[in-house]
């Protein structure tokens, strides 16, 4: 397996294999937690950080890793670090760890981070499986941020409500509130459903309406898409 | 015939109890820093929590310290699993419950109930709940003031079989498309005063355990 180039794997984490919106993996976070933008960010976030380490020391192990024991290895790493990120936000961000509750723990199930052990990290020197991690946790955490935004604002008509539980007391009150009361659905468990429902939709709209490639050839030619 | 399957599941077993030594060591080191401050956070909760159902009650005692949690048939009956109480120069100046309930619409309601000794609400919070986000946290007391209306109340104002919600004849608000929730709380709240009602004397009277003897009850956390 020759190695991607760097802006391939950047592209590929962050769009062209979007863990959340094109590989639909992880659903189960991702559609408990994003009731509003900082529990999204919040788990985003947790999932990078676990997602990158995994990638880095799986791609350290690699030279050492036998083939039949290697799931093993990658489940151990998983989940020490996520039990690591588990005690630390329990001792240092309290009020967010009692929002994300139990779903910190499950990050452990989030099978984008086993996925990328085993087709990326495990078969690429460290360098790329460190972009790599960054690249799909950054993917994964941008929609899970976009899902819970756009359900607070329609469900609750509130934006990045009680940011002070990500980011101490200074942050506390900069959330935007709308003179809306909001449509109950989107914060309930369909909302979630049809929000991601909608991302997916418009990922595809974006990537595969016809030309979307050349679009930036033919920038200049608005009328681009008759010559077809 | 070669040695080689063999040797090379050792070589990967040798990898995988290295990475499970590495690991546990990890977490190790990692409780060992969040330890203190978990336990100090889950404190300050607990705190924090007893002195929101006091409202502005003036006491002197270790209120966390005297959490105990009665053992009768009629404490279990009604839901009843810790009491805290509070003192001002050694007299009772206020009794906190914390009741549960199995009622609500998912999952356990945990509630906190601040009373002054004649059995008067001084303030409910609730502990944990998993109702609908939205629908059903209308019980929290920070997105709502549903709960504020039972402050101030007893039982005799309205009579025990006056606290239901409106819906159920009684006095009470409940909340569109989340009556259970509000049943269940209300309900709560209910057996919770009928208890104390009928145990006043003793909860009252409850003495701390004589910490010199090393029999303190440890805050255990709700």
């Amino acid at each position: 397996m020759t190695s991607p180039s760097r802006a391939d794997i950047l592209r590929d984490g962050l769009w062209r294999r979007n863990a959340g919106v094109v590989q639909l993996l992880g659903l189960c976070p991702l559609l408990a937690v994003s009731t509003s933008a900082v529990t999204g960010l919040g788990l985003g976030l947790a999932t990078l950080f676990v997602l990158t380490c995994t990638n880095l020391l799986v791609s350290l192990l690699r030279p050492v890793l036998v083939g039949s024991l290697r799931i093993p290895v990658f489940v151990l790493v998983i989940a020490s670090l996520v039990t690591v990120v588990e005690l630390v936000l329990a001792a240092w961000l309290p009020a967010l760890d009692q929002r994300l509750g139990l779903f910190v723990a499950l990050i452990v199930t989030n099978c984008t981070i086993l996925a990328r052990a085993e087709a990326f990290a495990s078969r690429q020197p460290p360098g790329a499986a460190l972009l790599d991690g960054l690249a799909t946790g950054t993917g994964f955490a941008a929609v899970l941020l976009i899902l819970g935004a756009a359900r607070e604002l329609v469900g609750r008509g509130t934006l990045f409500a009680g940011l002070d539980l990500l980011f101490g007391p200074a942050a506390a009150g900069a959330g935007l509130t709308l003179p809306v009361d909001g449509l109950l659905l989107a914060v309930l468990p369909p909302g979630a459903f049809i929000g991601l429902g909608l991302m997916v939709a418009a990922w595809r709209w974006l990537n595969l309406r016809p030309h979307a490639n050349v679009a930036q050839a033919g920038a200049a030619t608005p009328t681009g898409e008759s010559h077809r | 015939m070669t040695p080689s399957p063999t040797s090379e599941l050792r070589r990967g077993l040798a990898v995988l109890c290295g990475v499970a030594i590495a690991a546990a060591g990890l977490v190790a080191l990692t409780w060992q820093a969040a330890a203190p401050r978990i336990e100090a956070n889950v404190q300050a909760r607990a705190e924090a929590g007893l002195a929101a159902v006091l409202g502005n009650r003036v006491f002197d005692n270790a209120l966390a310290a005297t959490g105990h949690s009665p053992q009768s048939a009629a404490a279990r009956a009604a839901g009843i699993e810790r009491v805290w109480l509070a003192r001002r120069e050694g007299e009772p100046v206020a009794v906190v419950l914390q009741v549960a309930t199995a009622e609500g619409y998912s999952g356990r309601i945990v509630l906190l109930l601040g009373l002054t000794p004649a059995g008067e609400v001084l303030g409910v919070e609730t502990l944990s709940h998993r109702e609908t986000p939205g629908l059903g946290d209308f019980i929290e007391a920070d997105r709502s003031d549903w709960l504020s209306q039972f402050h101030g109340r007893g039982l005799g104002h309205p009579s025990a079989e006056r606290w239901r919600v409106r819906r159920d004849g009684g006095d009470f608000d409940a909340v569109t498309g989340a009556t259970v929730t509000a049943r269940a709380v209300t309900g709560a709240l209910q057996r919770a005063l009928v208890y104390f009602e009928g145990h006043a004397p003793t909860l009252l009277a409850y003495r701390d355990p004589d910490p010199t003897h090393g029999t303190a009850d440890p805050l255990t956390v709700p």
